[in-house]
């Protein structure tokens, strides 16, 4: 049975990352980080500002090297290129008066890494078409991507990071900067689009509540460390303590998930 | 009709030998410049483009001291600024600018010292101006092949990175991830800005190559959403001031009683601006709908 095989039988994961570590000016950024992802999870990598979690995407994509530790994509290590890794930047750099279009931007997604002027294609144009519809955004094709709002502008990003026809989708805070309803609408779409088709999505959070009703396993990252697993079990006082290494309460309030400090800090003018 | 056309057209406009290169020269360059100016809007480097015309500056300004070429000067120059500020701007967010800035100055220091030691030991009359605001009319036509060949050059380059140029400029990561070499795009994108502002130097001066480097692109950057419509539309703009500005230079010779001819770069950029001013009114009208 060859690796594909495996691969689409489910069985083999589609990203592997195996005691991956990485030390950045002396810092250990990330510490033997170990999990996978199989076809169709979605998958959260949560964790503070500062815990390692772009790091680790960027080591995943090959933009940073890691001191030790491999990363596989469908069975294969090294460098990503031409792999079917699709990736969603938190956003473009693009003023609103920049003349480049929705679907301008998604067709950059199939065919950007070519060289040379692009032809007509119609076969293109189809694909760019049927991904905007793929991510609700028919109605955005023509808009300056410049103007679009920050769920829209996700929405085209995710679209072009699928035209290139991923099996592994990474997502980097996604859902930063959007209100609660945008939040939740990508939340939605991404894990259907997990579902419908088969891909592997892993997406960065610090705040994982919009994210728990889809979320199939969790990889927390606290000071470079990782725990990994399904939520009910990462998620726990017991887990995360050991993680952090020192005490951390997990509270329950009403369907949403609180990680505090277990010892309250001492209040400022009281020493 | 017939005055109305001389008043448009002075006599021997069409027939004047040192008109045609102008209108050659002219046209190329503002096509070249149109093109790489929508990617320097793009990519927020407008204040690097202006840089690398005081890099040329330094650079004409040197060809003229010691009996070269202004083009190679210009060009020359241009291209080893473009790869100091690469070298030292790409490591940093911030650095860019920094190293613009750094750039920037030192070579309008060396344009000061080679313009002093032209103009006073080699006694060479007009070299500032020469310099810093073109000398489109007194270009030898043997210059033609030469903007020519460097123009299709920096075009070619452009035409070749096109979309990995589009996507490292909306992405560096996204590009990056793709497998895209974002270090070598970029350079090469600096390179093709450097000559294309060369070009302009020698056309219009280096101070002013500026403008015709950003304005028609930001003319065209507001009227169109497509990319290609905007270079499109940026290369029309450009070679109509640019020969509009060539025709009103021209002519101004004829007016009054002075007979001296208005510089030509004054025009051009006049042209430029007043399109640009222009182009404010269907974009405040979008803004409003």
């Amino acid at each position: 049975m060859t690796m594909d095989e495996l691969t689409m039988s489910g069985t083999a994961p589609i990203l592997d990352v195996n005691e991956v570590s990485v030390a950045l000016a002396g810092r250990q950024i990330l510490d033997r980080v170990s999990f996978s992802v199989r076809a169709g999870e979605f998958t959260g990598l949560i964790g503070p500002n500062g815990a390692g979690k772009t790091t680790l995407l960027r080591v995943i994509l090959g933009l940073q090297r890691s001191g030790s530790g491999r990363v596989s994509v469908l069975g294969r290590h090294g460098s990503l290129r031409r792999q079917p890794v699709g990736y969603v930047p938190q956003k473009v750099l693009l003023d609103p008066d920049m003349p480049m279009r929705a679907r301008d931007l998604v067709a950059l997604g199939a065919d950007g890494d070519r060289y040379g002027l692009r032809l007509p294609s119609r076969q293109r144009n189809d694909a760019v078409r049927e991904m905007l519809h793929a991510v609700d955004a028919d109605r955005l094709a023509e808009a300056r991507v410049g103007t679009l709002s920050g769920g829209e502008q996700q929405r085209v990003l995710i679209a072009q990071a699928l035209i290139s026809r991923p099996r592994l989708l990474l997502l980097d805070e996604p859902l930063a900067n959007l209100d609660l309803r945008a939040s939740q609408e990508i939340v939605t779409l991404l894990a259907r689009i997990a579902r419908e088709q088969q891909i592997a999505v892993l997406l960065s959070a610090h705040e994982m509540n919009p994210l728990l009703p889809v979320l199939d396993r969790v990889v927390y990252l606290a000071d470079g460390r990782a725990a990994t697993g399904p939520v009910d079990e990462v998620i726990t006082t017991e887990t995360l303590t050991a993680l952090y290494g020192h005490p951390v309460e997990v509270l329950r309030v009403q369907g949403r998930v609180l990680v505090v400090a277990g010892d309250p800090p001492t209040k400022p003018g009281t020493e | 009709m017939h005055a109305v056309y001389n008043a448009i057209f002075e006599p021997g406009f069409f027939a004047n030998p040192q008109v045609h290169v102008a209108v050659t020269i002219g046209g190329l360059v503002a096509i070249v410049s149109a093109v790489t100016g929508v990617f320097t809007i793009m990519r927020g480097q407008s204040f690097g483009g202006h840089a690398l015309g005081d890099v040329s500056a330094a650079g004409g300004a040197g060809a003229l001291l010691v009996g070269l070429s202004p083009v190679a000067g210009f060009v020359g120059f241009g291209i080893v600024g473009a790869g100091v500020m690469d070298m030292i701007g790409v490591r940093r967010l911030r650095g860019r600018d920094l190293a613009t800035g750094i750039v920037l100055g030192t070579a309008i220091g060396l344009s000061a010292l080679f313009l002093h030691l032209t103009t006073t030991v080699g006694a060479t009359s007009g070299a500032t101006q020469h310099v810093l605001f073109g000398s489109i009319f007194v270009t030898p036509a043997g210059t033609v092949p030469v903007v020519a060949a460097l123009g299709a050059v920096a075009l070619g380059v452009i035409a070749v990175i096109y979309r990995p140029l589009l996507l490292a400029t909306v992405s560096p990561d996204v590009a990056a991830a793709r497998g895209i070499p974002v270090r070598v795009v970029s350079l090469a994108y600096m390179l093709s800005l450097a000559v294309s502002v060369g070009l302009s130097s020698l056309a219009i001066g280096a101070i002013l190559s500026t403008a015709l480097l950003i304005g028609p692109a930001a003319v065209a950057l507001r009227l169109t959403r497509r990319t290609g419509g905007a270079v499109g539309l940026a290369c029309l703009i450009g070679v109509v001031t640019t020969w509009l500005g060539i025709l009103l230079a021209y002519d101004s010779f004829y007016w009054g009683t002075s007979r001296q001819a208005l510089p030509v770069s004054f025009f051009i950029v006049a042209l430029i601006f007043a399109s640009y001013l222009m182009s404010g009114v269907p974009a405040a009208r979008r803004m409003v709908r």
